[in-house]
């Protein structure tokens, strides 16, 4: 009936307008209330029906909770309220009550000839609206639309508050809110799925922040003060109120602390829930935090922020990696327990250099950069990116910067390029290692890999520049998602002669191009960056990884192996198909165990085997486009930290992947990746 | 009996029932509920509790005589039951069901069986008394709303 439709469509409506106005709206509500019974007594049922039909509600009897609970599951919207009696023979009434609070949120009445207080109580407790005692009288159904008026305000309110933006309140709002709403709504932290609606989301918002109102961007150092303001007051008693007035920002709204409170409580619930890893969450957590902050201290803290704040890394972690960040840049060595401290320092050394250029990267969107993480980079943050990171000197940043577009670009760029550099030293055996921590997570962004690939392969044209050019080809292979297009990026690499005098196989970039492109879709191991890595992958993929191979190649095929593993993991998690295998959890170290277990990347020196590496990584590595993978392999190594990291920490959030690498990949990642 | 005389003594039986504690309150929500999409609705509701609650007898009467006795199992079958005889209005079965509890919280074997036997009488009455209010009410005609018990 109308009314039902009407109720129907009011109570799925986004906008708490639509919904303030349902009641005023329709003069007939609440007629048409579409309401579910479950009472195992036939002759209650038909006396609830027909009271319940003179009430002018929409009936439907159920004498079996099972039934009950299918017919909800298949009408998700179909129902407005469910009245249950509380002893029924196939279920107990209170646990359907609480199946249906998780599943469906509907309001649950229950009823019972029972009036004694305990059961009352258990009603209340277990979340009942209300408690009617048998025999119920038609006066008392007649007021049950309260409870679904009830719970649809509190809901639009809730949604309010964290400024969500799914509810299409964006606009009013100040775009931080609508970045944080629609990440903390989607649960960003959560699933990969939410994150791709961010992104999208944060998409539109990029294009449209001129017109919106500024963001509050959730700097590093923002952030912290939020943190710290928090564990002061202590997380139950956390009001935003006084969180605001603890940090002290001018300028900074209730609201905007709101939002962000609440998106760092999803995290942390997450947290608590993904990762068992009693390290993880606290001092491990800083750990692999500040490791990651490490390595993305060249990022910028904004990045992180950005990262964080897009909920793609867990409020936590953001927080750790902020600390990172911060500290990272401050000084090199982070205490990264988990993380390989070598890898990490160096990777704090190119980030150094490669914050200079993300600097600016960053803060001319550092919530693009954010954003970026799981999601695309716009093609102009990797540009910027690639800027930064072109400035940065040793690395091939600039690649990087191409690629990068999310700040998990930068991050993983950054990353790389202090892989790079640890590669340098180590000259490949550094790169497993670095792989391992860096690898994990950052993977995230596609186009870490696609720039890291050209980072690497145009620097690597000479072969020799292995070691930087790996940087910038990971880099911005791992820019995975984003930037996955790596547009023009500087992938070169499959063109970029480095490839060829990497790995001398020149044919090699050709076929890791080939490769890569296949691959393109990294998607796989990392769920959340899957959707972004993709797409993009391809060329870069191969490229890359033609160009870790290179690099890694001349030690020994184990080197390339390593490397197209990392970067394999990295970017080809895009490209790969055959990564596909992999599954996202084990993303981040994937990429890593690919490196290892991919000895056979040997081969790789021919661009080549360096495809079936890439393959093979790709498929671990959601990475979009590890395509510098094979050259880069030790570079990729670190450039898959980043990446792996990013993309770790996203998907710990998304998918609280605690077991493996995510819940590693979290807090300290890398430390399960770390092929050493 | 002429129309006149018919409605009067439906309406005679119908208070009695009333008076005579056999129904309460319960019975007048349902006979409200009543209207011309449902013109036996209380009619169908009085036999749908019979139908059921004649099966269920049986059943708690063989977990009476189950030794030794489960005053739970016992106490849940009665719940139900009560519950069903509340929501027609059966105000003396209710009681019953109601002491029936009582006894078997207290563990008392003897009174739950005693009771139980009350509860039967009381179910069996009510429903001749019942049968025989509808049977006049119909050849009555449609009765006027439903008052209230003095």
């Amino acid at each position: 009936m109308n009314l039902s439709n009407g109720m129907g469509s009011m109570s799925t409506a986004s906008s708490s307008g639509a919904w303030k106005s349902a009641d005023v709206v329709s003069d007939q509500f609440p007629a048409g209330l579409r309401v579910l019974v479950v009472d195992d007594d036939p002759t209650c049922l038909m006396i609830l029906e027909k009271m319940l039909r003179t009430c002018l509600y929409e009936v439907t009897k159920c004498n079996r909770a099972e039934i009950a609970l299918e017919l909800l599951r298949e009408n998700k919207n179909g129902f407005d309220i469910v009245i249950s009696d509380v002893h029924m023979p196939d279920m107990d009434g209170f646990k359907l009550l609480e199946r249906v609070g998780l599943e469906m949120d509907l309001p649950v009445i229950m009823m019972s000839a029972d009036d004694g207080k305990s059961v009352v109580m258990k009603g209340v407790t277990h979340g009942a609206c209300d408690y009617l005692i048998k025999p119920v009288r038609i006066e008392a159904l007649k007021n049950i639309w309260q409870h679904v008026v009830r719970k649809k305000k509190n809901e639009w309110k809730d949604v309010e508050q964290s400024g969500s933006v799914e509810e299409g309140d964006r606009q009013p709002k100040p775009s931080e809110d609508a970045d944080y709403s629609s990440s903390a709504n989607e649960g960003t932290w959560k699933n990969s799925k939410r994150r791709k609606d961010e992104e999208e989301e944060a998409d539109e918002r990029d294009d449209s922040s001129t017109l919106k109102k500024p963001r509050v961007v959730w700097s590093v150092e923002l952030h912290q003060q939020f943190v710290g303001a928090v564990n002061q007051l202590g997380i139950d008693k956390a009001v935003p109120k006084k969180i605001l007035e603890l940090m002290n920002v001018p300028g900074l709204t209730r609201e905007n602390v709101a939002s962000h409170l609440q998106k760092y409580r999803l995290y942390l619930r997450r947290l608590s829930g993904v990762s068992q890893h009693p390290s993880n969450l606290n001092n491990s957590f800083l750990s692999p935090q500040e490791a990651s902050f490490g390595a993305m201290s060249s990022l910028n803290g904004l990045d992180l922020q950005t990262l964080a704040v897009t909920g793609q890394l867990p409020a936590q972690s953001l927080a750790t990696l902020q600390a990172g960040l911060g500290r990272s840049t401050a000084k090199s060595g982070m205490p990264m327990p988990l993380v390989d401290q070598r890898n990490l320092f160096s990777f704090e050394n190119p980030k150094l250099r490669f914050a200079e250029g993300q600097q600016h990267l960053s803060s001319s969107k550092p919530m693009n950069l954010l954003h970026g993480i799981p999601t695309n980079m716009e093609a102009k943050q990797l540009a910027n990116l690639h800027q930064s990171a072109q400035s940065l000197g040793g690395v091939n940043m600039q690649v990087n910067a191409h690629g990068v577009q999310n700040s998990a670009l930068l991050m993983q760029m950054s990353q790389p390029q202090s892989r790079g550099q640890i590669l340098n030293e180590t000259s490949g055996t550094h790169v497993p290692r670095l792989s391992s921590s860096m690898g994990q997570p950052i993977l995230s962004n596609g186009i870490p890999s696609g720039v890291l690939g050209r980072n690497g392969i145009a620097d690597n044209g000479r072969g020799a520049g292995y070691n930087p050019v790996q940087q910038n080809s990971s880099m911005l292979n791992f820019p995975l998602n984003n930037s996955s297009e790596l547009p023009g990026n500087n992938f070169t690499l499959g063109s970029t002669p480095g490839m060829s005098s990497l790995t001398s196989k020149g044919a090699f970039p050709e076929d890791v191009n080939c490769e890569i492109k296949r691959s393109s879709g990294f998607g796989p191991s990392y769920g959340i960056y899957n959707e972004l890595h993709q797409h993009k992958s391809n060329d870069w993929d191969l490229q890359n990884v033609g160009l870790t191979f290179d690099a890694s190649q001349h030690t020994n095929t184990m080197h390339g192996s390593l490397d197209s593993s990392v970067l394999v993991h990295q970017g080809f998690s895009s490209s790969q198909r055959s990564a596909q295998s992999r599954n996202p959890s084990t993303v981040g170290k994937a990429m890593f165990s690919i490196g290892e277990g991919t000895h056979h990347v040997n081969v790789q020196n021919n661009g080549q085997h360096l495809n079936s590496l890439i393959v093979d990584n790709t498929v671990r590595v959601k990475a979009e486009r590890v395509p510098d993978a094979s050259s880069q392999t030790s570079f990729f190594q670190e450039q898959f930290g980043q990446e792996d990291l990013m993309s770790a920490l996203l998907k710990q959030q998304q998918e609280g992947i605690g077991a493996t690498e995510n819940e590693f990949d979290f807090d300290g990642y890398s430390l399960d990746n770390i092929p050493v | 009996m002429d129309k006149n005389q018919s409605r009067r003594q439906v309406r005679l039986m119908r208070q009695s029932l009333f008076d005579q504690g056999f129904l309460d309150e319960q019975f007048i929500q349902l006979e409200e509920l009543q209207d011309d999409a449902n013109p036996n609705f209380v009619e169908e509701i009085a036999t749908s509790y019979y139908r059921d609650s004649s099966r269920s007898l049986p059943t708690i009467e063989l977990a009476l005589e189950k030794t030794p006795r489960d005053f739970n199992k016992l106490d849940g079958y009665m719940h139900q039951f009560k519950g069903s005889s509340s929501s027609i209005g059966a105000k003396k079965v209710k009681a019953e069901c109601q002491q029936f509890r009582e006894y078997c919280k207290a563990g008392n074997g003897e009174g739950c069986m005693r009771t139980f036997q009350a509860l039967k009488k009381e179910h069996a009455t009510l429903k001749k008394r019942l049968e025989a209010y509808f049977q006049m009410a119909r050849q009555a005609g449609p009765i006027e709303t439903a008052c209230r018990p003095k």
